[in-house]
């Protein structure tokens, strides 16, 4: 076991290496000259640039500049945001709770129905309810989930007046900053009502980012479902007479469950993309705006910065899934 | 012999179907990949022949009907937008930028990720794990974002939007065409024609390449909905086409301030892009029952 978990940690760090690079290339890779950037339209002298640059280390050869960047990485310094100064690394966490919450809501939300929706189309297979899920699952996975906000925002929010147009939280209310997380926040509050108001304004945003996952998560199950109810053991089960749901829930879905496990571990990667988009619409103050209008800025150590980050929290996670996947499958764990 | 032949019954007498007729059979047997196909096929009439059919011109601006709802007698059927273009007419012009994109976007990756899956499937060793290495590192980015890292860097435009796109769905088809590269290394015909002193390149696009196709095409009908989508998404954020091009997330993006107004600005390209990626995902589908040899009986 620890002899498995050492071997996947020894893929991850060329991986990481590989990103750092990346970053790195994406940087020098923008036209024009980065200090004329910083100093923006006011022009420089050519003696301040010159100290700006080997303040900065441009003047170093690029290898140089990569070490001194991955040295930097190391100690947890992403650089300063060129717009508020801040350190990269103190805006994101400031920032991340928000995504965070938005994306656990919605991967709940995907889990919630997804899987249920799956199990049942499987089981009754060619029935209407297995058509009407394959359908709307297929929607789903082609759904530009920006339009759909506008869709559901157009619905629910203007014409219904049920949910909020955007934000986090109502603006009479006056959360202390103790989590980042606006649910639990708002619970530790004094305010009355800041906790439903809370999440009241998740819902639609959470639904939103949550679609393509759902879809995802359905498909899966359904088709996994499907190949282990074929199995002879499913059949032994029920020769013995063992009543359907037992022989579903315990014998088909624990083993049906295995590849739908990998593939929500792979929806993180759609959440953090998704959640630039929803983020964008519902003007939620979390890291998938905070890229975008950095772009917008261009803000490049926020941009470097943030992907780097994302990156990152993506391959750990993975190597998580991989782990518990081991533990949980000992084929998996001996496989060469 | 013929005398023989002539004396089986005519219900016996069962010619096996060419390649083309099985493929049809089993792909025509998914009633929902035949209407994908056949959207498909009318959204590449319609931007083939979109100057014909458009009733205006996309980027006309008719300044004395401003956001007209669609009607049937208004002259504007799907409505007019807010500086009075016909969204019908943008609909239709954007369809050919969407086809050219998706286009665009699946020439390059699928060329790109072709070679490096069949040199890394030849060769193995340590170019392939260069080269595997390199798409995990791109798998591990969220496509999304690692396109508008490029095209924040490289400017928004609709080439650098496609490039930037093309660029995160390689990985998809180095890794299935190295799968099946390898898979095809150990059969004979391809030890066969080693021995009968064909070089590297030959065995790599003669021999195999063509028994590595099935999944590469299924997957390349999927990069169509693919581009699209985040082509549109680009768009959406500002970052692929630039106005007054008319492109249908671009139009959406525009759209966004009238959510409140005027429905029809935001439905109509938000549905033509669903149904465009409905309609090629359901034909990925079809193309993966009628192509896929484990799933046909």
């Amino acid at each position: 076991m620890f002899q498995f978990i050492l071997k996947r940690l020894g893929t991850v760090i060329p991986t990481f290496i590989g990103i750092t690079l990346l970053t790195f290339t994406l940087i020098h890779m923008i036209p024009g000259d980065p200090i004329e950037i910083m100093a923006g339209e006011r022009g420089i002298s050519p003696e301040r640039h010159a100290i700006l640059s080997a303040e900065l280390g441009l003047d170093q050869p690029i290898w140089k500049q990569y070490f001194s960047y991955v040295g930097g990485i190391l100690q947890g310094d992403l650089g300063n945001s060129l717009v508020t100064k801040k350190p990269v690394v103190e805006e994101f966490f400031e920032l991340f709770p928000a995504t965070v919450e938005l994306a656990f809501l919605a991967a709940l939300f995907a889990i919630c129905v997804g899987l249920p929706a799956g199990i049942i189309a499987a089981v009754k297979r060619g029935s209407l309810f297995d058509h009407s899920v394959m359908g709307v699952s297929l929607t789903g996975y082609s759904m530009p989930i920006f339009w759909w906000a506008l869709l559901l925002m157009l619905v629910f929010s203007v014409n219904l007046g049920w949910t909020p147009v955007s934000g986090r939280i109502d603006v009479s209310l006056w959360i202390e900053h103790v989590t980042g997380f606006m649910l639990i926040d708002s619970l530790l509050s004094d305010e009355v009502g800041a906790f439903g108001s809370a999440l009241h304004h998740l819902i639609l945003p959470a639904i939103v980012l949550g679609t393509i996952p759902l879809a995802v998560i359905a498909r899966m199950t359904r088709s996994s479902m499907l190949e282990v109810l074929g199995e002879d053991y499913i059949r032994t089960a029920r020769a013995k007479g063992l009543a359907p749901w037992r022989v579903i829930v315990i014998h088909a879905l624990r083993n049906a469950l295995i590849p739908v496990i990998t593939v929500i571990g792979l929806q993180v990667g759609i959440l953090l993309s998704g959640a630039i988009l929803t983020e964008t619409i519902f003007a939620w103050p979390g890291i998938g705006k905070w890229l975008i209008e950095s772009i917008g800025r261009r803000d490049y150590p926020v941009v470097q910065g943030g992907i780097l980050i994302i990156a990152t929290l993506i391959i750990l996670v993975n190597l998580l899934v991989d782990i518990i996947y081991g533990v949980v499958n000992p084929r998996i764990r001996h496989a060469k | 012999m013929s005398e023989v032949s002539n004396n089986v019954p005519a219900a016996l007498e069962l010619k096996p179907l060419s390649p083309l007729q099985e493929f049809w059979k089993y792909f025509s047997s998914n009633k929902g990949a035949v209407v994908g196909l056949v959207y498909i096929v009318a959204i590449i009439f319609i931007a083939v022949f979109a100057d014909f059919i458009a009733p205006y011109s996309p980027v006309e601006q008719f300044r004395d009907a401003l956001l007209q709802p669609p009607s049937w007698t208004g002259g504007y059927l799907l409505g007019t937008d807010a500086v009075g273009r016909d969204i019908l007419s943008r609909l239709i012009h954007g369809a050919r930028l969407s086809l050219f994109v998706g286009m665009l976007v699946v020439t390059l990756s699928l060329g790109m990720g072709i070679l490096l899956g069949l040199v890394a499937g030849y060769y193995r060793g340590r170019v392939e794990t260069v080269i595997m290495r390199l798409v995990d590192i791109m798998l591990a980015m969220p496509s999304l974002l690692l396109a508008i890292a490029i095209v924040a860097i490289m400017g928004p435009s609709i080439v650098n939007a496609s490039i930037s796109i093309a660029v995160v769905s390689i990985p998809h088809y180095v890794r299935l065409t190295r799968a099946s590269t390898m898979s095809e290394m150990s059969k004979d015909y391809v030890v066969a024609s080693r021995i009968a002193g064909a070089g590297p390149i030959r065995i790599m696009f003669n021999a195999v390449l063509p028994n590595c196709l099935a999944p590469l095409i299924v997957q390349a009908t999927l990069g169509f909905s693919n581009a699209i989508l985040d082509m549109a998404a680009l768009g959406f954020l500002g970052l692929g086409a630039q106005a007054p091009t008319p492109e249908w997330g671009t139009m959406l993006a525009d759209a966004r301030q009238y959510v409140q107004s005027a429905w029809w600005v935001v439905t109509f390209p938000g549905v033509t892009i669903l149904l465009t990626v409905l309609a090629f995902n359901l034909m990925g589908d079809g193309l993966r029952d009628a192509l896929d040899p484990k799933l046909k009986q």
